[in-house]
């Protein structure tokens, strides 16, 4: 009688771990609701390119998606992290250990960025980086957790420095943000600049958010180089060019390159003050109907069009919250391995890629800033020069130091 | 004060973190350590600093280095940290306190702008970025700080934030012995009058200098705190505006109370933390609060309970 029940148990318990196998993983969403974190600039130099434009598009991936994943709601927060690493870490370890927080995304400025990716990946929680831009993120600081949605410094100073030196740009000079963001961005630019037989005469750093910067123009006018390299963003970038103008630099010979760009810049400096300016951004509003459709919607809501940075948050939001639903859960690893296996084709990017460091590779595109006399409307600033692949554009895995990559 | 109070407080500090975000707590109790500090030089010693960043956020910075890089355990961290900072007080109070009043402030600032420089060029800070994925490592040896123990379904870093506890009180305690042993009242003296505390035979720039030093050194201990807590040490440690901070941290308490500094600390940072989401406007709403505060409640808060209660608190 005791071995007929055992075997009777036996065989249920096979039974039901041969059907465990068989049905999909079972429907689980931690805490009941998936929270989605934007920790970004709210109100210093990169707001106008990211700020509550990045909630903005966010949230209109949520109400696209329809507010709920398997049965479940969708929550939005936003915070501001005010460019400072300690407040960005400090909000995302409430947000992880208080709000159940589930991923992060935004996240403008390499500093903060850094910082919230490590702990990200101390906790098991996604960050899903559209703002900053340096390589570490996808190299020394990777985790299993992180991915790297829109642009980085290696493919803007490959895009943008071949592209100058190529038209005879030789000798640079660097105006440079003092932190993560900036050193890279000077480091990747210099690295093609002297590839391709340029040479970089000088640089000289600020602090981030400056608001005077004539002493760092004459010098770099002083230095006698045909480019200055404006490896910087935002705020300070816009205060750069300005003053350059006044400087009456950009009328002997030198040139200007900005070497990270958001449409939201172009419009604040006037197509007069930025016109034949190229640079390299990884999208553009009125690239195809799709972006325009896109682009009307957010423009009902922003009163601006989307920058790459917003635009990435709606299409990275809207690729998390799919992969929820194809993995049949938000735990993070079966969420990750679905990202890094789909296809990510939206409005966004044409069939990207998330690579094994977390990298999206993607299409970008060097562009150029139209005559005023080009521009047909408010918004209509920019051209596309040339389309460059995103395995063309982005760091190679042979080049990566990054830990989950096998040589 | 009385026993009960006292024992009531310590009460509610060991059972805080079940109540409350206990890293937020944390970051009371070292905001807390630091307000104190820095009462001691200008509460009772009356000597205004305007640089005691330098001495929070450098030994941040030298306890955040050591752990991460050299493998230090924790408490040698702090403790490294906090002489550090001593040490520190020692070069920078031994030059400020030639001078008196606004002088005195601006010494102080100008050599803490100098250490702020330090942490944005020196290679081991990481610059803008700060030094940032600094391990909290085992205490002792033994004890893991990165340990959550389950209550009630929340994890909750005990392990952490009894250390912190066991750090805020004793430096606490360094600080309370001290304004009421002999020292402290020769502290005072010199706050009152200093011709008068010379003339009766004291070397005022003796008595100057130690309260420099152990308030430094202090301020070091929750900065070095405050690393562990938030595994950062970043500029804004070292910044003029965390030294302006904690005088209006102080200043809002009530200065030349034992209690005011740390009731200031806690109201500051907890309206940094609830105001987060109305970005700008928080300086400006803060500072609005300053402004009736010293209109209204000129002793700070702890200042004018003590004055209606008829007792020092």
């Amino acid at each position: 009688m005791k071995s007929l029940y055992s075997s009777a148990a036996l065989s249920a318990s096979l039974l039901l771990a041969t059907a465990g196998l068989a049905a999909p993983p079972k429907e689980t969403i931690s805490d009941g609701v998936v929270k989605i974190g934007v920790l970004t600039d709210m109100s210093g130099v990169y707001s106008t390119l990211g700020g509550k434009g990045t909630q903005v598009g966010v949230e209109m991936a949520v109400k696209d998606f329809g507010g709920k994943v398997l049965g479940k709601p969708i929550v939005v927060i936003g915070a501001d992290h005010q460019n400072k690493a300690d407040i960005a870490s400090a909000k995302a370890r409430e947000w992880f250990d208080n709000e159940k927080v589930d991923m992060i995304t935004g996240l403008l400025n390499s500093g903060c960025a850094l910082a919230v990716q490590k702990l990200g990946g101390d906790k098991k929680r996604i960050t899903m980086n559209t703002g900053a831009a340096s390589t570490e993120l996808t190299n020394g600081a990777w985790t299993p957790y992180s991915i790297h949605y829109v642009y980085d410094t290696y493919a803007l100073g490959k895009v943008t420095g071949q592209a100058v030196v190529q038209t005879g740009g030789k000798s640079w000079f660097f105006i440079t943000a003092d932190y993560a963001f900036g050193q890279s961005l000077e480091g990747n630019t210099s690295l093609f600049v002297k590839k391709l037989g340029g040479k970089v005469v000088g640089s000289v750093r600020h602090p981030l958010s400056s608001a005077d910067f004539s002493s760092y123009l004459l010098q770099a006018q002083a230095s006698g180089a045909q480019i200055i390299g404006l490896a910087n963003a935002g705020g300070d970038t816009i205060n750069a060019i300005k003053q350059a103008k006044e400087f009456g630099i950009g009328q002997k010979g030198q040139k200007l390159v900005g070497l990270l760009i958001f449409d939201t810049d172009i419009k604040s400096l006037g197509l007069n003050v930025a016109q034949g300016m190229q640079f390299t951004s990884g999208f553009y509003w009125d690239r195809d109907e799709a972006t325009r459709a896109f682009a009307k919607r957010f423009f009902a809501i922003h009163k601006a069009m989307p920058t790459m940075d917003q635009a990435g948050a709606y299409s990275a939001t809207m690729n998390y919250l799919k992969a929820i639903k194809l993995a049949g859960t938000d735990d993070p690893d079966a969420v990750m391995a679905k990202l890094k296996s789909m296809d990510i084709s939206d409005f966004f990017a044409v069939h990207g890629k998330i690579r094994v460091d977390g990298r999206m590779v993607h299409d970008m595109y060097l562009m150029e800033v139209k005559k005023p006399s080009e521009s047909k409307g408010e918004w209509d600033l920019l051209k596309i020069v040339k389309t460059v692949s995103g395995d063309e554009a982005f760091m190679p895995l042979s080049e990566s130091t990054c830990p989950a990559v096998k040589k | 004060m009385n026993r009960f109070v006292w024992l009531a407080l310590l009460a509610l500090g060991l059972l805080a973190p079940f109540a409350v975000y206990p890293v937020f707590m944390m970051k009371l109790l070292c905001f807390a350590l630091f307000a104190a500090a820095f009462n001691l030089l200008l509460g009772y010693t009356g000597l205004l600093s305007f640089g005691h960043a330098a001495f929070f956020g450098g030994a941040a910075y030298v306890t955040g280095h050591l752990v991460k890089n050299l493998g230090l355990t924790p408490e040698l961290g702090v403790l490294a940290g906090t002489l550090f900072a001593g040490l520190l007080g020692y070069l920078v109070g031994s030059l400020a306190i030639r001078r008196q009043g606004i002088y005195f402030a601006m010494v102080t600032l100008a050599l803490a702008q100098i250490v702020y420089f330090l942490a944005l060029k020196l290679p081991f800070t990481g610059g803008e970025d700060g030094l940032q994925g600094i391990p909290r490592g085992l205490l002792f040896g033994v004890i893991d700080l990165n340990r959550h123990v389950t209550v009630g379904g929340t994890p909750l870093p005990l392990a952490l934030y009894y250390f912190t506890f066991a750090l805020f009180c004793l430096g606490f305690g360094i600080i309370y012995r001290a304004i009421h042993s002999p020292f402290g009242q020769v502290l005072k003296a010199i706050r009152e009058n200093e011709p008068r505390a010379r003339s009766l035979g004291y070397k005022v720039e003796r008595f100057k200098l130690i309260a420099f030093v152990l308030s430094s050194a202090l301020a070091g201990m929750a900065g070095a705190m405050k690393c562990l807590i938030f595994q950062l040490a970043s500029l804004t440690d070292v910044s003029w505006h965390t030294s302006g901070e904690v005088v209006l941290m102080t200043l809002l308490g009530g200065v030349g109370t034992v209690l005011g500094p740390a009731a200031g600390a806690f109201t500051v940072v907890t309206l940094q933390s609830q105001l987060t989401m109305v970005g700008p406007w928080i300086t400006v709403i803060i500072g609005g609060i300053f402004v009736v505060c010293v209109l209204v409640f000129r002793r700070g808060f702890v200042g004018e309970l003590g004055r209606l209660l008829r007792r020092s608190l």
